[in-house]
């Protein structure tokens, strides 16, 4: 139960993108249509759920008992950084249909910082393994709920006349702080 | 000296990397709650691009270009870490109220971008002003947001209340849909002067 409860705050309450602020960059750049924000959504769900069982790994079994805690940063993104050129890797020989899917995408995901803060919060809230996981595929879940959302939005709003200044950027903003405020009705839902 | 002072310039206002460059988007959203957390990461992250900008320049003929991003992100995540720990020794406040964002200064796109656009092919003393013109129009644009949305949240600024008490709060400011909404302005009105100047030159 406290399982389900975990993943549920991930996809709804502490949605990634509307309360946490994490991972806006890839959000309003590969949000411009449903399918490419899909594929992303995918890859991101994908190597979330391995850096955090990686990171897990890393923090317990060499950062810990070598006394090197504070290290974490840089040994995060060095296990991220080569955990997604080997997911790229793999995929590519072993499924050459899902790369062309996701190609361009996953060299990106390095630089999300959902993937980094995901890690980074499972260190500071002392996740156990399973935990980790969980939170992990909760928080990718309401990443990829969000972006697929926004970009079926985003597909209206390319063919409404919207003044000049606002073009782009600012009514994307714009649009996803309407979707903020309507995600802000989950809050409270699930106290953890 | 000429160059370089055009090269900050064009980093605080002309190429602002929120604003235009649209990078750095989670920690502009994130810490501009009131103006005291929006200049404390926007230092903070000015610390780390000026020292990243001149460590990457000084090391750009002995990168290979192969491995050039891991190098620059290791480079990245040490000051990341050095500031972390100056932070949490000497403004520990700050350090809490930023949380998870210090460490996740590392991926701010603002620094991979200016490390692999700007640093990576250009000299020392330009690169720092690189660092520093970046920086500090982050940190500028953190302050005015952190402003407006300390203002209309709290009626306070730089927590100083300025509006009587019975000021109607929007709590919605503070939250994380004020972030959206005031980004989304601010950036449409920079977009809306910035093309004004530029047809005018044009005539």
């Amino acid at each position: 139960m406290h399982l389900i409860l975990l993943l549920l705050a991930g996809v709804f309450v502490n949605n990634y993108i509307f309360s946490q602020f994490l991972g806006i960059c890839p959000f309003l750049g590969v949000s411009k249509k449903v399918e490419t924000a899909a594929g992303m959504g995918v890859a991101v769900i994908f190597v979330i759920v391995l850096a955090c069982a990686a990171t897990y790994f890393v923090y317990n079994l060499i950062l810990v008992p070598l006394g090197l805690e504070y290290l974490y940063t840089i040994a995060f993104i060095l296990v991220i950084a080569a955990l997604v050129q080997f997911v790229e890797m793999f995929i590519k020989k072993s499924s050459p249909s899902l790369y062309q899917a996701l190609g361009v995408y996953l060299p990106l995901i390095t630089t999300n910082c959902a993937v980094l803060g995901c890690a980074v919060t499972n260190m500071q809230s002392g996740y156990n393994f399973i935990e980790s996981i969980v939170n992990g595929i909760g928080g990718a879940g309401g990443f990829t709920f969000a972006i697929v959302l926004f970009a079926g939005i985003r597909e209206r709003i390319e063919f409404n006349d919207i003044p000049k200044a606002f073009e782009g950027f600012p009514l994307a903003l714009i649009g996803a702080g309407l979707m903020s405020v309507s995600f802000l009705g989950f809050s409270g839902l699930i106290k953890l | 000296m000429n160059k370089n002072i055009r090269v900050l310039i064009d980093g605080i206002i002309f190429n602002n990397p929120v604003l235009i460059q649209v990078v750095g988007m989670c920690a502009t959203l994130a810490t501009s709650v009131s103006v005291i957390n929006g200049v404390g990461m926007g230092l903070s992250t000015t610390a780390v691009l000026v020292c990243a900008n001149i460590v990457v320049s000084m090391l750009r003929k002995f990168i290979p270009d192969t491995v050039r991003i891991p190098c620059f992100i290791v480079v990245i995540a040490s000051f990341t870490t050095i500031v972390q720990l100056l932070l949490q020794a000497y403004l520990p406040a700050i350090n809490d109220a930023l949380g998870i964002f210090i460490p996740l200064i590392v991926v701010n796109c603002i620094l991979l971008a200016r490390a692999e656009g700007f640093a990576s092919k250009n000299g020392v003393v330009a690169s720092f002003f690189d660092g520093l013109g970046n920086g500090l129009g982050f940190t500028a644009l953190l302050a005015v947001m952190g402003a407006i949305r300390e203002f209309l949240g709290s009626g306070t600024v730089l927590g100083m209340a300025i509006m009587p008490e019975a000021f109607p709060e929007t709590l919605l400011m503070v939250m994380a849909p004020g972030a959206f909404f005031t980004l989304g302005i601010l950036m449409a009105i920079f977009k809306h002067l910035i093309a004004g100047k530029g047809q005018s030159e044009e005539e």
